[in-house]
Formats: C-alpha cells, sequence, structure tokens
C-alpha cells in the first residue's frame, strides 16, 4: 500500500510530539515531512529558562537530534516557512518557493511573545522571551547592559528575570496586577513568592501599566500611566504569548483566538488538524505542554484511524523553574461560593498548602517551599478524587515532621509521576522491571518521564530506589567518605589509624583516590580524620580547611567577614563592650549584632584589617566559623532569678573553657539552664543541661537547625565535675565516630542512644574518654593570638596586594 | 578602547604557599592569583560565575578551585566551570622571572 504523506507546519514540542506518538503507533502508514522556520532540530524550550540561569547549556536541550529524523526517514526542512495553504489542492506552499503535497496536513505553529502596543515597543534592547535566539540575545545583553527590566510577573517573566539575575544584572519586574503570578496563585502564597525573590535580589513595581518605552534608538527606561519613569538599558516582554494563526486565517482556516479545533483536534477543514498552543479547543488555547501532549496523544490516534477517547480538555497545572523556589499550583486555586479551601501556613519555614474542595472533591491546589506533593495532588484533581480526611492530614502534615515513608512508595500505579509528558508510576515501575532500566536516564529514554521540564527527576529516582529494592546496587549505595574513593568514613579512619598515614596527600596516595588532589569534600573530612586520631603528631593542613576555619572569621558575601569573639558562657563587661564597640568604629564594621549564641558580631570587616582587629580586641575567638564548640549559652540562674537552683553561668562557662578550639565532626553546641524552665533552651542543644533540685539533668543530640530535634536525657548527676566529666566523654566519644560533617542529632540517631549511654555510664570507659580528649586538648593554641605573632601568616594570609595603575 | 599590554609584577614568589590564593587588585580589576601544589602560578578574575564569591579564598585542589560560597569547581588554568554547574571566569596571563611573578594584561 502506497504511504500517505503527512506534513507538519511548526517543528516544536507539540507537532513533534505528535509525530513521535503517531509513529509509536505506526511505522509504515505516513511518509512525513516537517517544516519549520527555526535553524535547530526540536529542542526542549522549556528549558531555555535553565539555560538564561546557567543550569543547563543550548546544546544539552535538544529533544530529537538530526539522526532521529533520519532514522525515522522524515523529511525535514529547517529555517523555511510555510506560507501558504492550498486546501483544494492540498499543497502547502513555502517562503522560500517548495510546492509540498499532503494526505494530512497538521498546523503546530505554536505562538509567539505578545508584544504590548506601545510606542518604543520596537527600540533596540526590547525583546520577548520564546526561542533559542531570543536567549542569545539575553546572554549577550547581560555582558554589555546592567540594568533590565521585566514586563510581566506571571511564571515567563519571572523565570527571565531570575535568569538575568544570575547574569549579573540589576533587575525589576514590573507588572500590572497586584500579585504575582495572579493566574496561578492566591495573594498568600503570591506575598511568600515575592518575599523569596526579593531575598534573591529580585525588584519589584506591582500595579504599574507601563505606557511608553523611552529611549533615542535605543531603550533607556520606561514611563508608567502615574507619570513614574524607570531607568533601564534592556527590556523582556512576557506579558503573554499569542497564537500563530496567520496561516491559518490566510489559509481560510477557521480562527477565533486559536485554530479551532473539535475534539479529535480536527479544524473545519477537512485533513488539516491544529495541536500546539496554536490550537483552540473549547474556547482555551494552552500554554503548557502537558495538555499539548494530551491533544498529541488523540490527535496521534485519530490521524492513524485508532479509536480514542476524545480530547476533553485539560486541568493545568504550574510549577516555576527558579531554583530555591518550589511553587505548584493546579486547578482552582482560589475558594468562594461552593469552594472550601483548608490551607496550612508555617510562617517560620516559609511554607504554604492550600487545598480548595467543591464538596468532598480536592479541584485545586495551592504548594509553597514545599512541592513534593504537586503530582499525587495533580492526579486527584484530575480524577476530581473524592478526598479522605487522612489524605487532607497526610498532605497537609508539618514539613518537617519526615515520616520516614517514601512519597512514591504510598503511591498508586495510576498516579502520574511526570506531569508534562502524562507518565504513571506504573509506566515507570513497568519499564524498570520489564526493560531493564536502572538509572533515571534509563527511564527516561524508555518511558519520556523527566524529559521536558525536568521537575519529576527527584521521584523517578526515588522511585527507582524503592522498586530496584534488594537489586539496588548495594555498592554503589554505600555512603562512600566523597566521590574520590570508594571507601566509607570508617574504612578511611581504619586505615589511618592502622597504616599510620598523616597527611591527607599521604591518604589519597596510599588509598588509591581516584582523583591526585582530592575535592572540597574529602580534604577536611580528612584533615578532621588525621588529627584526631593522631592529635598530638598531626600538623594541621591550612589548606585543607574551608575559609572560615582558615581565616578564623566569617565570609560574608561580599568577600567581607564576621569576627565573634569569645564571651564565655554569654556573659560580658563593661570593657569588652567598650573594646568591641571601638574596633566596631575604628575599623568601619557595617553591623554589630547580638547572635542567636549570646555573643556579639562584627560584621563588614575587611580580610587584611582581621589580625589588627583582633589584635585590638584583645579577646580570644568565639570559633564562630569552626567545627568545635561553638557556645555554651547560659541562663542567669541561681544567682539573680527567683527560680533558680544552680548556678548555671559558673558551670557553662567551665565547659566552655573546658571544651573550647578542639576539632569536632561537625559544630557542637551546649547550654546550661538552672531551672526546668529552661531559658537556655537546653532540650535543643548537642548538649545541655538543666539544673533541678539536688543535681543537673543532661540532654543530648538537640538540634535547632535545619531538622529540629529535641534532646533525649543522657541521665541525671549530682554534682557540677560530674557533668564536666560526662560532658568530655560524651564528646569525645562524638569525635572519635562521628562521620565529618554529622551533627550530633544525626549520629545519635545512627548509633543508638541507648549504645551511647552504655558507654558513657561505664566508669572505665568515661574516664578513658576523657583522658584522651585531655590529650587533643593540649595542643591547642588560641589562634587568633597566634596569627598576630607570626608575620608569615599574617602577610601570606591576610594582606592583599594592591598594584596602582 | 586603547588596549594596552601591560606587565605588572605582584609579588614575589615566597609571597604565597602552595595551595593557596593572594587577592591582587590592579586598578579596578581584582584578581586571584593561585599558586599550584606543583609550583605554577595562574590568576582568574576573583568573581565567581555563579552568585559573585570571591574565589581566591576558595580551596585549590589540584588545578580547581572551589568557591567558598556554593562549592562550584572552576579550572585556574582555563577559567572554566565545571560540571555539572556550567560558565567561566576571565583568565590572566602569569610569567614567573627569578623570584617575581608577573602579570599580563
Ligand atoms: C551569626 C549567627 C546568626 C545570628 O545572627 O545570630 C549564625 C550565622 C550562621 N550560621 Fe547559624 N548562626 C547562628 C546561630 C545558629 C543557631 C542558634 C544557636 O546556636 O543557638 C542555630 C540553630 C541551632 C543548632 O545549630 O542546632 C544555627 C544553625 C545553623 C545551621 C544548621 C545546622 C544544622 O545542623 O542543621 C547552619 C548550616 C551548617 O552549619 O551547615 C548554620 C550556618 C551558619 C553560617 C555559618 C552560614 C555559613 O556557613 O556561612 C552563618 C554565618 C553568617 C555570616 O554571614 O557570618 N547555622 N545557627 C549565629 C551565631 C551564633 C554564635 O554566636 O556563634
Ligand atoms: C522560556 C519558556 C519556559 C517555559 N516553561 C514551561 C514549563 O515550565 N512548563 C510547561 O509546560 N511549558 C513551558 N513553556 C511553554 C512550552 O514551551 C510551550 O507550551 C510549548 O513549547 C508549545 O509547543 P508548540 O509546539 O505548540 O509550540 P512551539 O514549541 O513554539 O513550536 C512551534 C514551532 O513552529 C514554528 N513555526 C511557526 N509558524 C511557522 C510557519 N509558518 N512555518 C514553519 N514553522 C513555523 C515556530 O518557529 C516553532 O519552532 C515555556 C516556554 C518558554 C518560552
Ligand atoms: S545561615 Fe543562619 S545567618 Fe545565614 S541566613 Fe541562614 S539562618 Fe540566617
Ligand atoms: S558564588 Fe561561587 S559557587 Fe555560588
Amino acid at each position: 500500500m502506497e504511504k500517505k504523506k503527512l506534513v507538519l507546519v511548526g517543528n516544536g514540542m507539540a507537532g513533534v510530539k505528535t509525530i513521535e506518538e503517531i509513529l509509536n503507533v505506526s511505522k509504515e502508514k505516513f511518509e512525513i515531512t516537517i517544516i519549520g522556520d527555526e535553524p535547530y532540530p526540536n529542542y526542549n524550550r522549556i528549558q531555555l529558562s535553565k539555560v538564561l540561569q546557567g543550569d543547563t547549556t543550548l546544546e544539552d536541550i535538544t529533544l530529537n537530534d538530526w539522526a532521529w529524523y533520519q532514522e525515522n526517514d522524515i523529511q525535514l526542512y529547517t529555517n523555511e516557512e510555510v506560507t501558504k495553504i492550498d486546501s483544494d489542492k492540498q499543497l502547502v506552499m513555502t517562503r522560500s518557493g517548495l510546492k509540498l503535497p499532503y494526505d494530512e496536513l497538521i498546523l503546530a505553529t505554536g505562538s509567539r511573545p505578545f508584544i504590548l502596543p506601545i510606542p518604543g515597543a520596537d527600540k533596540e534592547g526590547v525583546t520577548g522571551f520564546r526561542n533559542i535566539q531570543d536567549t542569545d540575545a539575553m546572554l549577550k545583553a547581560s555582558k554589555t547592559y546592567r540594568k533590565a527590566a521585566v514586563i510581566g510577573g506571571g511564571l515567563l517573566g519571572l523565570e527571565a528575570a531570575r535568569g538575568l539575575l544570575n547574569l549579573g544584572m540589576d533587575v525589576t519586574v514590573v507588572h500590572l496586577g497586584e500579585s504575582l503570578m495572579d493566574r496561578q496563585l492566591d495573594q498568600t502564597a503570591a506575598n511568600l513568592l515575592k518575599e523569596e525573590l526579593e531575598r534573591q535580589g529580585m525588584k519589584f513595581l506591582l500595579k504599574k501599566n507601563t505606557k511608553k518605552i523611552l529611549g533615542k534608538k535605543r531603550v533607556e527606561g520606561l514611563r508608567f500611566s502615574d507619570g513614574e519613569e524607570l531607568a533601564c538599558d534592556f527590556v523582556i516582554m512576557a506579558v503573554g504569548i499569542k497564537p500563530n494563526v496567520e496561516l491559518a486565517i490566510e489559509s481560510g482556516i477557521h480562527v477565533n483566538r486559536g485554530i479551532v479545533v473539535n475534539d479529535y483536534l480536527q479544524t473545519d477543514i477537512p485533513h488539516i488538524y491544529a495541536v500546539g498552543e496554536c490550537a483552540e479547543h473549547n474556547g482555551v488555547a494552552y500554554g503548557l505542554v502537558a495538555p499539548l501532549f494530551e491533544q498529541a496523544k488523540v490527535l496521534a490516534n485519530a490521524i492513524c484511524d485508532v479509536e480514542t477517547a476524545p480530547y476533553n480538555g485539560s486541568i493545568v497545572s504550574t510549577q516555576l523553574k527558579v531554583s530555591g523556589v518550589e511553587v505548584f499550583s493546579a486547578g482552582e486555586y482560589i475558594e468562594g461560593g461552593e469552594k472550601k479551601a483548608l490551607s496550612v501556613f508555617d510562617d517560620q519555614d516559609g511554607v504554604y498548602k492550600k487545598l480548595v474542595f467543591n464538596g468532598q472533591k480536592l479541584v485545586g491546589a495551592v504548594l509553597f517551599g514545599d512541592s513534593r506533593d504537586s503530582n499525587r495532588l495533580l492526579s486527584l484533581i484530575k480524577k476530581q478524587a473524592d478526598v479522605s480526611d487522612t489524605t487532607k492530614v497526610s498532605i497537609l502534615q508539618p514539613i518537617g515532621g519526615e515520616t520516614g515513608e517514601s512519597l512514591v512508595a504510598s503511591m498508586s500505579a495510576d498516579e502520574i509521576i511526570c506531569g508534562c509528558n502524562g507518565v504513571s508510576k506504573g509506566t515507570i515501575v513497568q519499564a524498570i522491571h520489564e526493560k531493564g532500566c536502572t538509572t533515571v536516564d534509563g527511564i527516561k529514554s524508555c518511558t519520556s518521564a523527566t524529559r521536558s521540564c525536568g521537575g519529576c527527576k527527584s521521584l523517578v529516582s526515588e522511585l527507582l530506589e524503592v522498586t530496584l529494592g534488594d537489586n539496588f546496587d548495594a555498592s554503589a549505595q554505600k555512603e562512600t567518605l566523597c566521590g574520590c574513593t570508594t571507601l566509607s568514613r570508617d574504612e578511611v579512619v581504619e586505615e589511618i589509624r592502622e597504616k599510620h598515614l598523616m597527611t591527607t596527600r599521604e591518604v589519597m596516595h596510599v588509598l588509591g583516590w581516584n582523583t591526585s588532589d582530592g575535592c572540597s569534600k574529602c580534604r577536611p573530612a580528612l584533615n578532621y580524620y588525621i588529627g584526631m586520631v593522631h592529635p598530638l603528631e598531626y600538623e594541621d593542613e591550612n589548606e585543607s580547611r574551608f575559609v572560615n576555619e582558615r581565616l578564623h572569621a566569617n565570609i560574608q558575601k561580599d568577600g567581607s567577614f564576621g569576627v565573634v569573639p569569645r564571651m564565655y558562657g554569654g556573659v560580658t563587661t563593661p570593657e569588652q563592650l567598650r573594646k568591641i564597640a571601638d574596633v566596631a568604629e575604628k575599623y568601619n564594621a557595617r553591623l554589630l549584632k547580638v547572635t542567636g549564641g549570646q555573643r556579639i558580631d562584627i560584621f563588614g570587616i575587611e580580610k587584611q584589617d582581621l589580625p589588627k582587629v583582633w589584635e585590638e580586641l584583645d579577646m580570644p575567638s568565639g570559633y564562630a566559623y569552626g567545627k568545635t564548640l561553638r557556645t555554651v549559652k547560659t541562663c542567669v540562674g541561681e544567682t539573680f532569678c527567683r527560680f533558680g537552683t544552680q548556678d548555671s553561668m559558673s558551670l557553662g562557662i567551665a565547659l566552655e573553657k573546658k571544651l573550647e578550639r578542639v576539632g569536632t565532626p561537625h559544630k557542637f553546641k551546649m547550654a546550661v539552664s538552672a531551672c526546668p524552665r529552661n531559658c537556655a533552651e537546653s532540650g535543643i542543644k548537642d548538649f545541655g543541661v538543666v539544673g533541678v533540685d539536688g543535681g543537673w539533668e543532661m540532654y543530648v543530640g538537640g538540634n535547632g537547625g535545619t531538622h529540629l530535634r529535641a534532646a533525649d536525657l543522657l541521665g541525671k548527676v549530682k554534682t557540677a565535675e560530674e557533668v564536666i566529666e560526662y560532658a568530655c566523654a560524651y564528646f569525645q566519644y562524638y569525635r572519635e565516630t562521628g562521620i565529618y560533617m554529622e551533627r550530633t542529632s544525626k549520629w545519635l540517631e545512627r548509633m543508638g542512644l541507648e549504645n551511647i549511654k552504655a558507654v558513657i555510664e561505664n566508669p572505665k570507659e568515661r574516664r578513658e574518654l576523657y583522658a584522651r580528649l585531655d590529650l587533643a586538648l593540649k595542643v591547642h593554641e588560641e589562634p587568633w593570638k597566634k596569627i598576630i605573632n607570626s608575620d608569615k601568616l599574617r602577610t601570606e594570609l591576610f594582606e592583599k596586594v594592591v598594584v596602582q595603575q | 578602547m586603547k588596549h594596552v599590554v601591560e606587565r605588572v609584577k605582584v609579588l614575589r614568589v615566597d609571597e604565597v604557599a602552595k595551595d593557596f590564593g593572594k587577592t591582587v587588585q590592579v586598578g579596578d580589576v581584582e584578581i586571584a592569583l593561585f599558586r599550584l601544589k606543583n609550583g605554577e602560578f595562574y590568576a582568574i578574575e576573583n568573581r565567581c560565575p555563579h552568585r559573585g564569591g570571591v574565589l581566591v579564598e576558595g580551596m585549590v585542589s589540584g588545578q580547581h578551585v572551589f568557591c567558598p560560597m556554593h562549592d562550584w569547581k572552576i579550572d585556574v588554568t582555563t577559567g572554566k566551570v565545571q560540571e555539572p554547574d556550567h560558565g567561566c571566569v576571565n583568565t590572566y596571563k602569569v610569567e614567573v622571572e627569578g623570584d617575581d611573578v608577573y602579570i599580563v594584561f
């Protein structure tokens, strides 16, 4: 049988997806020709945002390379525009004069940026954001120009703005509406989003109607309807898109906003179909790939005469691709009338979740700050599912509380993992079992999951892990010290001990590191382990330390430093305060701040001034930068407080003096409170002490940081001396068994509280640990003094070279 | 713009230890000058393409420096950011003559 001629106009995402779906049904049915006016094979338009943000490159976003067209016998014309369709003769005509006959014709011409019809919109330096050319223009502009304005605070505008920020431009987003992404987000989520983006350095002008673009040849600014102006030398218009319908109009096809199609994507002219952003179905022209891919599937079946369910429109969901921001919105996101909302808002963590119900049916959702549930929600919304109370709770549950259960494990087989390509959990599991996929890339080529926006990558990799279970390559699973070695922490420490390895280079060399000089992960870790194993002989390697620990100050984002002197137990004196004030003035500190650790941070000191600052302060380093004892917070205690039962300040100061300076796997924080009211927050410290009548309670493994964890009771003792002994033993046990960068909260859970208790409560072991710690404590010198007294360190580490020109 | 080739003496070899960097300010330009373990000197712009981190404070491993802000890895000999991140920084030519280190513009 002779093959029918199929012609596709538009070599973009929806059109080529339709061709892929057709090839899935039959490779024999059609002789395929594709005409596209861009000079590239089909690429992932979505990822242009990521290219701009520097997360990927133009080379990496090709979806179908030249070879794909060849392998599938597709005649491809790039850089070629279709200018006319003769539907009587069934011919398409191109700009360069080609005349191509068709039996079936698919229009997938997409859309283009809507450019506001205002004076000056044609000036140099004004561009939309749609294709590789636009992206290139932005990359170039960022090298020469400084101040960008993005008109439009929707998805595309914000992604463009984030990209320009990454490229070092000063970016202001100008938005007509009252809140950002107002077609996807409610006010609460929009406010959170704005705050977060402001934190990232983006500026906003809301409720601003741009009336004119100023400048001579090139743009110099914007003027708004209220008469105000904004100076800028680069403008991105991201106010919306406009379906490409001129070709259809000229060819007499029925067009409204888009090319009007029925449930099988047919236009009003026989043998002509439209799919993608150029098509309008039931009054809607979609602007996201998920619905377009659904259309593509229906169209492919229809055109191949395979029985298919009609296309009934799509529920759309959006996810913003800006790193550090998780925003998701789907369906009807605003409550009112019949629609009721259920929401949680954790102001502290910046997490907001809202579900919108119509009766028991879930009809929409907004997530901010944590969008892990987005795909599950989207399938529930699509199914118009009745949502049980338990599901509601599980979705809205507080985020910090880890349930331990994997989210993918609890999903049903028909739930969608990849929203863009409509790939269900079942399909992926099948690919793992039947096609032997073991990697995310494997899954991508087998099922298309992760192929478009990439938002589902983490879910896919979790699913791989859950599904492969025991077959999940155990050796690939082993936690190695870092990518430079196949050995684990314990194996490396054992070898350091046994082979008496004394420098990081020796370790890397003898233990067969696969890099010649290690990396920023293993070098500090090795430096710590060797020092821990051989405290007396080891010479600390300054070059293997992170800048803060090398320079004994906290680096700031602008390259200046923060200086935190010790204030034992949070107790200070007028004299200390005076010195701090004097130094801050003399060296132009930009900020003096009381820290969360009960002392004072002097911010904004230049590197070359650090030694002088320390000299004039004449106080010891507070090690606010170190993997070591940070602070011992205390409450005022019995000395003044009417409830105090113990002298918390004295014990706190004694502990701080005893334990300061020596290295630990991660930072170590302590607190002493003098009664169970616990004003020093001893319940969230690595080691916290609470005074009670006739004794002290000791709490361990608490953490107030990223993963909040309440401390566990280690035990109760009578005297302050005993507390010190227990604290030292505990501290040393952590030093000896902790993994570098593992806080005690994680360490304790790994080791087991009962096991740790058994060691610390054993008097012999406790004394031995104490003695080993004492040894290590001996060798540590006050670092600021050491630097002040060494000309070599001062010049080598702190002085900067200035050459006048 | 007038472009003049210039050679500026910046420091003596022993003023910076191996595996360390030194901040060099020439006019308005801030440069990170590194002395590698093998004794070679390299100079790059002192601004990380990610968020402008000061590269001179990074940890030096072989011919790479790890930005102290968010750990991007940059090849100091070419200025290229290493996978999985992307970008590059300007490099400057360094010449060593006897004990003296020069940067060439
Ligand atoms: C200065 C200070 C904030 C303040 O203005 O008060 C601070 C500042 C920093 N903290 Fe903190 N933390 C400060 C108290 C805290 C506290 C509260 C406390 O100590 O009572 C916590 C939660 C308690 C805890 O650790 O259990 C805290 C939890 C963190 C964490 C999360 C640790 C975790 O295990 O989850 C980090 C990140 C890390 O260490 O990896 C961190 C990291 C940082 C760093 C060092 C980030 C960095 O690597 O550059 C910040 C340096 C800022 C700068 O520009 O200098 N900071 N940080 C506080 C200094 C206290 C001091 O006197 O030494
Ligand atoms: C920066 C950016 C980020 C995005 N992010 C997301 C996202 O996160 N999630 C999401 O779902 N969607 C996103 N989108 C939208 C998504 O890319 C589009 O919905 C999708 O590409 C539309 O596919 P299409 O085939 O309809 O149009 P297109 O991909 O635009 O393809 C149409 C093609 O037809 C060509 N053409 C037009 N007229 C002719 C003619 N007469 N002759 C020949 N060729 C012609 C065009 O040049 C174009 O190459 C984003 C878009 C952009 C620009
Ligand atoms: S690390 Fe600490 S100081 Fe820095 S922004 Fe986060 S909470 Fe604030
Ligand atoms: S600024 Fe260098 S890694 Fe972020």
